[in-house]
Formats: structure tokens, C-alpha cells, sequence
């Protein structure tokens, strides 16, 4: 009887937090917009969100492969290089008149290399996520600068510009492209046999090994994502300004994808988090940087406020899941 | 002040335990566990695996509270429990079987980690070794206080531990199995070390399950079994046989759930182990298993049984001997290998290496086989997936409303189905469990009987290692006892007479020849 009763409380309890887990951070997005509409009169324009939208794109997009990356308990700190070079190839690529179009499929497939080199010295050599990213986020810098000479280049007639500047029915490609990533990433961790061995391996490593499920393959998985959509977020960056520079591209853009990742409340140690949660976290990124700017907040303030809006957030939601989780 | 110790006079009662008792919620741990220990003696403290032994001796180090009732004197004098640095202070030290130093730093700064000798906040590393020098001296140890833990053996570390005791003028030193890691010329220098302690009054407690050991050193032994306290022998009365029947003499529970017949005479032999080993823990080990037959493994925790299953299973790497399944040779080298021939393994540790407490049950059911089962594309086949779960959960008597909700609010025993349950839908035909009962309640443990019974009748193969002997003789047809790494010998059930429990104990502990004529 007793047993039971503990038994569904339980349940209850499992139910609650399932449910706060999936809310997560939506609150605090929409308190941010209605704050920064009342002090700026502003936000909520039809104009203004897109422009929100726009700017949030590129992040959403790496962000959503440091999520495959953060749910095995991994980390990648080379996404922001990553882009930097994939750029940098798309760009040049798209100099080359008849072949302009491949310029994208080239920084795709840029990333996707840089990435899978991660993953393979990840999965197979099995050294610390940390510091190969680490490694390569210096190196891979270094690829970029010297693919265009340590200058920035430009194309002008750039063939795939439509992504960066154009609409599709009023809304901003880059903001398809991005909310498409969501989707496609959503389909493969919550539909397909791979998203089921990602939240395995993050949520209990051995556990997976000794279920017969191929971690190696899992981890080489996920960074090749993480590469491959960086270099997607490349081919929106160099699309939205004509130009690629391999010096100051992408920098220190894996620290916004790594908040929107935690934002979105993807555990730190892996096996817990949603893809949803993600878009929502880069969306209060994206929002805080514009409202921001529309209430007049100098850069030096973005900066401190950014940063703590992002500590207290998570603390906020820590605390509120901290009675609801198991022992 | 070592004068004053020694001239006590030995044999007066240094510590008394009375009635002790700790229960974590309905599970009684110890009951009514009476010990008294006298200055100067060496008393070892023998029982079964999960007797209750290591739970006295958290009641005495603090780090357990006994229940109200209970009584823990020391010089005859009642002390508080459940305060470790109490009973530090009273005198009290206990030498864990692992090692607590921290092998980065020093000796001298192990020795009084937490303790450390300061001048206004900084370390003052000359009183540090001029205290910890005759303490080492003492001990009679060829090491001085600055060398590096990390250089040292583990027998030399066991001797850091034991200064480390000293340093807080420990006269009460608790040992639990410290000799499980050292050699034999390490275990000598260890007891040269225990007589000198000795000789000097402090009061020895010597838990350990070698019976050479405990003929050696030991002044008095007490046993305990099942939580609760057999008797203590003078070190006149010891002997193996009688020793062993202390440990056992226990009535057989009757929930086991034997109807299965291991095929006597033409058995078809599944499973050939032929001389496996990892040239570390597990050495040269060979068996077979038949089908519809269910073979226990029985040994002390740390004999080798769980690392000679992942050697089988491939969860980690064998360096001899070859797995034969069907007269076919084998070459595993991943989980996912053993699995895709037929072999699965159910792991001791369901939360650390079994569960993805993150996920639902249907989810921890299916994990081996949604790669099977999906549609084209790796797409997950949710009906299916809906279908093997309910349909386990209805099998194996699973208890939860829903297989959706998250594994981790299921009961122990029903985490254990769960993953059992996962293991059944592979359709193995080998099945490795590793203490398949451990951390159930009662009602769990006989219905996972109750399934290993109706696996072995539908012709798997079923090997279960349990550090429960009545387990093991109450649903193994055969059993094999590990020691050190070794298979020690194989003890089988006669028709009509079970599986003799004194001949385990007494392969496991390694006092053979003395009761071989019991067995």
C-alpha cells in the first residue's frame, strides 16, 4: 500500500520535473521581451524580431551541434574557428564564376572535416574533449588566416547572398535555416536509434558500453554534427556579409553557443537536455543583445549584464529543480 | 608515555560494544551486536559477506550512529557514536581496505592530513618531520617522512595508514582485510608490525576471510552472521570446522524456486571457458556450462568473479585462454561482440553500470535492440519498442503504471527486472548475472528466482555469481568456488542432497584439508 503510494508520489514528482524541464527558460524569454517593449516601445515590432531572429540564426544553428556535442558529457570549443574557415572556403569557392554555388557545399563540407578530425582523435584516441577542441580551436584559427592569406575577402556578386539578406514569404532565410536545424536535430535525437545511443552514452558512458551501443561511433557522431553545422554557420555568416575575415570571424562565438546549450538547461554532464531548450536559449541571447541596444545600454554594460543574466538564469532554474530531483 | 601503555596491564577490556543494532529503514543491518576487546589483543572479526561486520565498525568509527539501545564503552566509560572525530579523539582508528592517502603528497603530510603542524597558518614542515620520524622509526619503516606516497608500494602505504593511526594515539586500530593487496613478504613485515603494536597495548581488530591469517594472529576470534552475533572463540577453540559452522549454520530460507532439471549424463555443453585470465586478477580459468543449467560462482568479494565475467564478456580485454559458445571458438573483444554471439552480462552495479536512471523504462528495455528494430534510415520504431516493453513488464512481473515514466523512480527490484528484461530481449543464450539479488526486497528476490528458474527450463545457459551462499545452493545446479583469481574447486548437487554450503566457505577461505571430510 505503502509502496504504492511512494510509487506514485514519485511519479508525480518525475511528471512535475518533466514538465519544468520542458518550460525551462521560456519564461524568463518572454519576461526579457515584454521588459525591453515597455522600456524601449519598440521590441515587439514586426521589424525589430526579425532582425532578433536574424541575429539569433547563426548561433541557434551552432549551438544546436554543441548540443548533440554537451548531451554525451563532451564539449566543443572549436566551433567559432570552424566557422571562421569554413567561411573563408565558401567565399573563396564562390570567386570562381561558374562554381559560385558550391561555395556552400564547400564550407559544409569544411566543417564537416574539421569536426570529424575532433571526433576521431575523441572517439578513437580517446584524449579529453576539452583540450582536443581546445587545440583545435588555436589551430583551426590558424587554417583560416592562412586560407585567404591573412586578409579578409570579399565577393561582392556573391552568388548565395539570398541566405544572408533575403526572405522567403517575409522571413529571413537565415531564420529558416536556422528553426530547419532545430528540426532535423529534434528528428534525430528524439526519432532515430543514434539520438537514443546520444542521451546513452551522455547519461551513463560504461552503462552504454556494456549494452553492446558503439560509443566510439557515437562521440565521432556528434563533433562531426558539431563541425558540420559550424560550417553551415559559415556559410550564413560569409552569405550575410559578402566577405569572410579569418582573423576576426567567429570569435569566441563557442561561448554563445555553449550559454544558449546551458540556457537551454542541456546538463553539463550529458544525458539530460532538449533541443527546444536550446532555440529558447539563444533566443534570450539574441534578445538581450538587441533589447539592449534599443534601450541604449553602452557596449562595456551589454557585456556585464549579459554575462549575469546568463549566471542568475541558471541559478534560477537550478534552485527550482533542486527540490523536484531525485536522490 | 609508550611505558605507560605497555605497562597496562593486558587484558583488561579497552572497548565494550553493547547490544549494538542499526537499521536503515526496514533493512536491519546489525542486531543486539555485543564485542568486547582488550588491550593488547589481536581479535579478528570473521562472517560472510554482508554479515554486518563492516557495519560494527562504522558504529565504532563514527561514521554510523547505533540505534538507541546500544552502548559503546571505552576504558568503561559510555561515548557518544556517531561522530567520527569523537572517536578519533578517544582513540579510535580504522585502516580502510582502500586506501585514503592522498599519493600526491608527502608521507609526513598524509601522516597529519587535517592535523597539520602550523605556525600562524603555514605549514611547518620541520615539526612535520621531526614528529612523524620516530612514529616511522617506531614501525621499524626504511622510508622517511618526505618521500612522495605515489613512490610507494601498497604494502608501504598500508604502513603510511597505520603511522597516520599512531599520530592521533590510536589504541584502538581497526583492520579491515588489509593483507588483500599486499604480498607475502609485505603481509610478514605487516604482522611483524601488528606484534609490535601489540606489545605496545594497543588493541587490535582484524577483520579478514583467511582463515591462515586469522590462525596466526588472532588472540580471540568473533563471528557474526546474518547482522547478528554467533560467539567468540579463545584462540584454544579455533579451528576451520568449527569456524566455518559458526558462519554458515543457518536454516535455508525456502523462497528459492528450483523446478528446472539440469540434464544429467548426455548435457549439451553451451559455453566453454578454457584457461582465460588478464595476467592480473583473474588466472588460467576453464569451465563449462550446459544448457538449461544454472551454474553459481561462488568466491569472497574480490576473488576475481565479476572480472572474470567482463573478461567473458569482453567488457574488458583477456590476455589467455578463449571463449568456446556452441563448439564455436570465439574472439570477443567489446560487449557488442559477446552480445551479437548470444552472451549477455547482468552488471553488480545496476545504477553505476546498468541503468540510464535519465530515461524511461521502455527506453532501458529497449536500448540493445532498437538497432533491430528500426525502421530503414536508423528512424526508432515507437510500437514496437511500446509492445516489447509491456509485454516484459507483464513477464517479469515489472511494478510501475506506465514503462514511460523514468526508470530511476522504480524500486531497487524493479530496476533489476528492467534490466533484466533488457538482457531477455536480445534472445541470449547465455546469461551472466552478477548478483542478480543484491539491494532487492524479499519479494523482488523471488520472483528474479522464479525467472532464472523458467530461463534455464527454456535451454539457456544461466551463470550466477552471489555472495550469498544460501542463494547459490538454493537455485544453482552446480556451483565453483573462486579464490584469488583461481577457480578453487567445484562443488555439486547430489539428487536429493543440495549443494554442501561448508565445502564453499571452506574453498573460499582457503582452509582446505581441515573440514574436506565434512564436505
Amino acid at each position: 500500500m505503502t509502496a504504492i503510494q511512494t510509487e506514485n508520489k514519485a511519479m508525480d514528482k518525475v511528471k512535475l520535473r518533466s514538465t519544468l524541464t520542458a518550460l525551462g527558460m521560456l519564461p524568463v524569454l518572454v519576461i526579457l521581451a515584454l521588459g525591453f517593449h515597455f522600456l524601449s516601445g519598440r521590441f515587439l515590432s514586426v521589424n525589430n524580431l526579425s532582425i532578433v531572429m536574424q541575429q539569433a540564426s547563426i548561433n541557434t544553428v551552432l549551438a544546436a551541434g554543441m548540443t548533440f556535442v554537451i548531451l554525451t558529457g563532451g564539449i566543443d570549443l572549436s566551433v567559432g574557428s570552424i566557422l571562421a574557415a569554413s567561411a573563408m572556403v565558401g567565399v573563396i569557392v564562390s570567386l570562381y564564376p561558374e562554381i559560385g554555388m558550391l561555395g556552400v557545399p564547400a564550407a559544409i563540407g569544411v566543417g564537416l572535416l574539421c569536426g570529424m578530425a575532433n571526433g576521431v582523435i575523441i572517439a578513437y584516441l580517446k584524449l579529453p574533449p576539452f583540450i582536443v577542441t581546445l587545440g583545435s580551436l588555436t589551430a583551426i584559427r590558424g587554417i583560416a588566416r592562412l586560407l585567404g592569406g591573412d586578409t579578409t575577402v570579399f565577393n561582392p556578386d556573391l552568388p548565395f547572398d539570398f541566405i544572408g539578406n533575403g526572405t522567403l514569404f517575409g522571413i529571413p532565410w537565415l531564420a529558416i535555416i536556422a528553426l530547419v536545424t532545430i528540426l532535423v536535430s529534434w528528428f534525430i535525437l528524439k526519432r532515430t536509434v543514434l539520438g537514443t545511443w546520444i542521451y546513452a552514452v551522455g547519461g551513463n558512458l560504461e552503462a552504454a558500453r556494456l549494452t553492446g551501443i558503439k560509443v566510439p561511433l557515437v562521440l565521432l557522431f556528434v563533433y562531426a554534427m558539431s563541425g558540420l553545422l559550424s560550417g553551415l554557420g559559415g556559410a550564413m555568416s560569409a552569405a550575410r556579409l559578402y566577405a569572410a575575415n579569418g582573423l576576426q570571424l567567429g570569435q569566441a562565438y563557442e561561448l554563445d553557443a555553449i550559454a544558449a546549450v546551458i540556457l537551454g538547461g542541456t546538463s553539463f554532464v550529458g544525458g539530460v537536455g532538449s533541443i527546444w531548450g536550446t532555440l529558447i536559449g539563444a533566443l534570450i541571447i539574441a534578445v538581450l543583445s538587441n533589447g539592449l541596444i534599443l534601450v541604449g545600454v553602452s557596449d562595456i554594460w551589454q557585456y556585464i549584464i549579459k554575462g549575469l543574466v546568463i549566471i542568475v538564469a541558471v541559478g534560477l532554474d537550478r534552485y527550482r529543480l533542486k527540490g523536484l530531483s531525485r536522490t | 608515555m609508550m611505558a605507560e601503555q605497555a605497562a597496562r596491564a593486558t587484558g583488561t577490556p579497552v572497548l565494550e560494544m553493547r547490544n549494538i543494532s542499526k537499521s536503515f529503514g526496514t533493512i536491519r543491518a546489525l542486531s543486539n551486536v555485543s564485542l568486547t576487546v582488550r588491550t593488547g589483543e589481536v581479535h579478528a572479526l570473521m562472517g560472510e559477506n554482508g554479515a554486518g561486520k563492516s557495519t560494527l565498525m562504522k558504529v565504532l568509527s563514527g561514521a554510523y550512529t547505533a540505534d538507541p539501545g546500544g552502548e559503546v564503552l571505552i576504558d568503561g566509560k559510555s561515548v557518544v557514536t556517531g561522530d567520527p572525530i569523537k572517536a578519533k579523539a578517544n582513540g579510535i582508528a580504522v585502516i580502510y581496505q582502500e586506501l585514503s592517502l592522498a599519493p600526491n603528497l608527502t608521507v609526513g603530510q598524509n601522516m597529519f592530513l587535517g592535523n597539520e603542524p602550523s605556525r600562524f597558518g603555514v605549514l611547518d614542515r620541520s615539526a612535520t618531520r621531526k614528529q612523524a620520524e620516530p612514529i616511522l622509526k617506531r614501525l621499524g619503516l626504511n622510508f622517511d617522512a618526505d618521500q612522495m606516497v605515489s613512490n610507494l608500494s601498497l604494502g608501504e602505504r598500508q604502513m603510511v595508514e597505520i603511522a597516520r593511526a599512531l599520530t592521533t594515539k590510536a589504541r584502538i586500530i581497526v583492520m579491515d582485510e588489509p593483507t588483500t593487496s599486499l604480498t607475502t613478504r609485505e603481509t610478514d613485515r605487516l604482522f611483524e608490525v601488528i606484534a609490535s603494536l601489540k606489545g605496545q597495548g594497543i588493541a587490535i581488530i582484524y577483520i579478514s576471510h583467511r582463515m591462515e591469517e586469522v590462525y596466526q594472529l588472532a588472540d580471540r576470534v568473533s563471528v557474526l552472521r546474518d547482522s547478528g552475533y554467533v560467539g567468540t572463540l579463545e584462540r584454544s577453540e579455533v579451528s576451520a570446522p568449527k569456524l566455518v559452522s559458526m558462519m554458515v549454520g543457518r536454516d535455508l530460507s525456502s523462497f528459492y524456486k528450483k523446478e528446472h532439471h539440469a540434464p544429467a549424463g548426455a548435457q549439451r555443453t553451451v559455453l566453454s571457458v578454457r584457461g582465460i585470465g588478464d595476467g592480473q586478477r583473474v588466472h588460467d580459468c576453464s569451465f563449462d556450462v550446459h544448457a538449461g543449467e544454472v551454474l553459481g560462482i561462488a568466491g569472497l568479494v574480490g576473488s576475481g568473479r565479476t572480472e572474470l565475467a567482463r573478461l567473458i564478456f569482453g567488457a574488458d580485454a583477456k590476455t589467455t585462454g578463449s571463449v568456446v559458445l556452441d563448439g564455436r571458438e570465439l574472439s570477443i573483444t567489446s560487449p557488442r561482440q559477446a552480445m551479437d554471439a548470444g552472451i549477455v552480462y547482468l552488471t553488480e552495479d545496476r545504477k553505476a553500470l546498468g541503468l540510464f536512471l535519465d530515461m524511461s523504462i521502455s527506453e532501458n528495455i529497449n536500448v540493445a535492440v532498437i538497432g533491430s528494430d528500426a525502421r530503414s534510415g536508423g528512424i526508432l520504431d515507437f510500437g514496437k519498442a511500446r509492445r516489447r516493453a509491456d509485454k516484459a513488464v507483464l513477464d517479469l512481473s515489472i511494478r510501475t503504471r506506465s514503462t514511460g515514466i523514468n526508470v530511476g523512480a522504480l524500486s531497487g527490484g524493479n530496476q533489476q527486472k528492467a534490466l533484466i528484461a533488457r538482457l531477455l530481449e536480445t534472445r541470449p543464450r547465455v546469461i551472466i548475472l552478477d548478483e542478480p539479488t543484491r539491494g532487492v526486497d524479499v519479494g523482488a528476490k523471488s520472483e528474479i528466482y522464479r525467472i532464472i528458474d523458467e530461463l534455464a527450463r527454456e535451454g539457456i545457459a544461466i551463470i550466477v555469481i552471489s555472495s550469498d551462499l544460501p542463494e547459490i545452493i538454493g537455485i544453482a545446479d552446480r556451483a565453483l568456488v573462486m579464490r584469488e583469481g583461481r577457480i578453487a574447486g567445484e562443488v555439486k548437487a547430489a539428487p536429493g542432497t543440495p549443494i554442501a554450503q561448508e565445502a564453499i566457505m571452506t574453498l573460499s577461505t582457503g582452509a582446505v584439508g581441515c573440514s574436506a571430510q565434512e564436505a
